[in-house]
């Protein structure tokens, strides 16, 4: 296989998954700031934070609004929109038509333009919402197409690769905005009994619906969703698709598909090792946020490995 | 509507379909039958059939989009070009002789230039053209062959009479589109091909493996071809991810390759992976920067001498279009009398040579009933068609033809044969020409039939997709229908 064409379906991939997620993300802080009372503990600021895109936000919008950050996340011309992503997703599945199945590149075809036209909608709720869904949906059924209908080749390997690295930050992202914010948590107000409690339940409970979570988790966890359980499981969970430790499985089970991977796998065992590192220290205050951002540095360096092994083989003048 | 071939009439032209009204040719007849038998509900449904098949496949060409991704809409008309399988033998052969010839005479101006010492055509004709490439003198490809693909598009006279109109030896294309085409008909008309025995084309894609496989350096079961695009804004890109698709062969650009001690050589995940055979869809000057255009970004720095060294193989060679070129053209049959000692089989359209002065009198005096062209233009571009020009256009002409004689060929204007298109309310008459791909190797091929263009536009000769061309799927058929039509 291509170096350039490994290279462009990885892509299309994590710019596809992240459509996907930033989708979800959408949709659930719309459904969490309609839950919570105090807008100031928990608000669209803090979606900013998750998605980090601080600094290209604060340059075209003043305030942290429903408003702005829809179509900053959704609809703008900027690096992190939805329909750049799906954009971005396109015009890398473009060029590596031929070694995917036909259906899914039609799908992902498909998916941009639709939102090319619908985009401009971003801003209204209703629609928005729709919208959000429709992604998250074709997002699915393109997977699903390339799950049922490609070899697992070395160019399935890619798309196994992308999506689970995608996954993984993402759900970390997640798993430390929670955290952040459950160490910040105001004192129990005597005005208002279990105050905190509730906010609490909620917060954990929107965290898990933005990985579509909660079902499983509440197979797999009897009891009231709390932040101690959801961090186990969305870090640890040997079984749910999303969870990091499933991610990093996923990439060591496809190494080896693909020459030369020893760099990538030890990182991914290194990776793995920072996670169990993690579950010790889960509640330990503090130390998770400095956890998750040891695991993210690690996810960096697996990217890097992965671009230097099979996008850019040595040889050359 | 419903067809009425009563009511068909292509007036002076010769229709291929239709001898005259209310009488398909017997070849046809089958087809007219069946088409005359729809009703307006059946009709309807076929060409909703089409459009939706042609949508599905659409997607395909949103390619086609100049990097502005608009869907472009695939202009194919739904009734089949049908020619008969005893006329499309004799064509093949001359294809083929035409092709075979056309190698010989490029081989020989890269190497012995016999041509020139017997005085055949003069070598001022041949040296000056844009398309020699003096850097290939001496060069000997594998079989001698220098155009391994080549689309040579013919016309049909008022006679019925094929005749060729040019022979493109550079990067020819639309060989996809006559796959499509076919895959189209086949789902919208599958009771059709019951009935008829239509010569299949899909092999096409194997031929061209097999022929590109012939070319191969390194003699091993599975050589390493390559499909080489100048990338994904070329017009012509879907064909290129279509062909590679087809052949399992891998589709790259130029950045995917590297030259390293006079062999080619492609980036791969598992590092890099010599490669043996090129089927190049970039131009001549673009393909290396240091042997041509120092100023290509798509092209692979050493590639010419990898080439030189005879370490891959490039298809076609660079230097073929040197024969590729209208003046050149009027040699052919010239060169098949030389080269192979067999009289040509199909004809050429008769041409006047601005170089040769009686010749340029003759169309100076007669620039109102004849088609100028330049010789080393294509797709139509910087023609004067003398009987629609006005007087000032075709002064212009003439003066242009004074200043450079070398670059001009007059030929009378050709009544191109019709086919029917299916119009908005009736079956109506539109001019066609043909295209077939010739492959040469170790072997040759032709497919049976190829690309049939038609002139959507009524009464128009243009039949370039760019300017209201559309295509038709074209059937050879053979057996009991051929009889009938032969006898």
């Amino acid at each position: 296989m291509l170096s350039r064409v490994a290279e462009r379906i990885y892509w299309q991939t994590r710019y596809l998954e992240r459509a996907e997620n930033t989708a979800r993300l959408l949709n659930v802080f719309s459904n969490l700031l309609l839950d919570l009372p105090d807008r100031t503990i928990f608000g669209w600021d803090d979606l900013v934070r998750i998605t980090g895109i601080g600094e290209s936000f604060a340059s075209q919008y003043q305030t942290a609004d429903e408003t702005n950050l829809a179509r900053f996340l959704i609809s703008d011309p900027c690096d992190v929109s939805i329909s750049t992503m799906l954009a971005m997703a396109r015009e890398n599945a473009r060029t590596v038509r031929e070694v995917m199945p036909t259906e899914a590149f039609e799908g992902i075809n498909e998916l941009h333009y639709h939102i090319q036209s619908t985009a401009g909608q971003a801003a209204e709720r209703s629609a928005r919402n729709e919208m959000l869904e429709e992604i998250i949906e074709n997002c699915q059924r393109i997977f699903g197409v390339l799950a049922g209908t490609m070899s697992r080749d070395a160019g399935y390997a890619f798309i196994r690769m992308g999506r689970a690295l995608e996954r993984a930050d993402m759900v970390s992202r997640m798993v430390d905005a929670g955290a952040r914010k459950l160490f910040a948590l105001p004192d129990a107000d005597p005005a208002a009994p279990g105050y905190a409690e509730t906010y609490q339940s909620i917060l954990w409970m929107n965290v898990l619906l933005s990985q579509s979570a909660y079902q499983m988790y509440r197979q797999h966890v009897r009891r009231r969703v709390n932040g101690e359980d959801v961090i186990g499981f969305l870090l640890h969970n040997e079984e749910f698709p999303r969870s990091v430790n499933h991610n990093l499985t996923t990439i060591r089970k496809v190494l080896p598909k693909l020459p030369n991977h020893g760099e990538v796998a030890s990182l991914v065992a290194r990776a793995r090792r920072e996670l169990e590192k993690s579950r010790a220290a889960e509640l330990a205050e503090h130390a998770l946020p400095q956890q998750v951002d040891d695991l993210q540095i690690r996810f960096a360096a697996i990217h890097d490995a992965i671009a230097r092994t099979w996008f850019l083989p040595k040889g050359g003048k | 509507m419903q067809i009425d071939w009563q009511s068909y009439n292509s007036g002076a032209f010769h229709d291929e379909m239709i001898a005259g009204p209310g009488m398909p040719r017997p070849i046809a007849a089958g087809l007219a039958g069946y088409l005359a038998s729809l009703d307006e509900r059946a009709l309807d449904e076929k060409k909703l059939a089409a459009r939706l098949a042609i949508k599905t496949m659409g997607i395909s060409f949103t390619v086609y989009s100049d990097g502005q991704n608009i869907d472009r809409e695939w202009p194919f008309d739904l009734i089949p070009r049908i020619i008969s399988g005893r006329e499309w033998e004799t064509t093949r052969r001359g294809l083929e002789q035409r092709v075979r010839a056309l190698n010989c005479f490029i081989h020989d101006v890269y190497n012995d230039q016999k041509v020139f010492r017997d005085k055949i055509i003069d070598p001022a004709l041949i040296l000056d053209s844009v398309n020699f490439r003096p850097q290939c003198r001496g060069i000997e490809p594998l079989h001698r062959v220098w155009a391994h693909i080549c689309g040579t598009d013919l016309i049909r006279d008022e006679h019925g009479r094929f005749m060729v109109l040019e022979d493109n030896l550079r990067v020819p294309s639309g060989v996809s589109y006559m796959l499509e085409n076919r895959r189209v008909t086949k789902r919208v008309f599958p009771e059709l091909f019951e009935n008829h025995e239509i010569l299949p084309v899909t092999e096409y894609s194997q031929e061209l493996f097999d022929m590109l496989a012939s070319l191969s350096p390194r003699k091993q079961a599975h050589p390493e071809i390559v499909v080489l695009t100048p990338g994904i804004y070329n017009s012509a890109y879907f064909e290129h991810s279509f062909l590679a698709q087809r052949m399992g062969a891998e589709l790259v650009e130029g950045s995917d390759l590297l030259v390293e001690n006079d062999c080619v050589y492609m980036r791969t995940i598992g590092g890099l992976a010599r490669v043996d055979v090129i089927y190049r869809r970039i131009d001549d000057l673009f393909l290396d920067p240091v042997a041509f255009n120092a100023e290509s970004v798509l092209g692979v720095p050493g590639l010419f001498g990898a080439w030189v060294k005879g370490n891959v193989s490039l298809a076609n060679a660079p230097g073929a279009g040197v024969a590729d070129d209208k003046i050149v053209y009027t040699y052919v049959p010239d060169f098949i009398k030389y080269y192979l000692d067999e009289d040509p089989i199909l004809p050429n359209v008769p041409s006047y040579r601005c170089c040769n002065d009686a010749e340029r009198s003759h169309v100076l005096a007669n620039l109102d009933r004849l088609v100028v062209k330049p010789a080393n233009e294509s797709g139509g571009y910087g023609m004067l068609m003398g009987h629609q020009a006005s007087a000032a256009e075709r002064e212009e002409f003439a003066a242009r033809i004074k200043a450079n004689p070398r670059n001009y060929l007059a030929q009378p204007l050709i009544s191109l044969s019709t086919v029917p298109i299916l119009g908005e309310t009736a079956a109506e008459p539109r001019h066609v020409d043909l295209r077939p791909f010739i492959l040469q190797g170790a072997d040759s091929y032709v497919t049976p039939g190829g690309l049939t263009r038609v002139a959507l536009v009524k009464g128009s000769y243009v039949v370039n997709s760019s300017q209201g061309g559309g295509s038709k799927d074209t059937w050879v058929i053979t057996g009991a229908e051929d009889a009938v039509a032969g006898g």
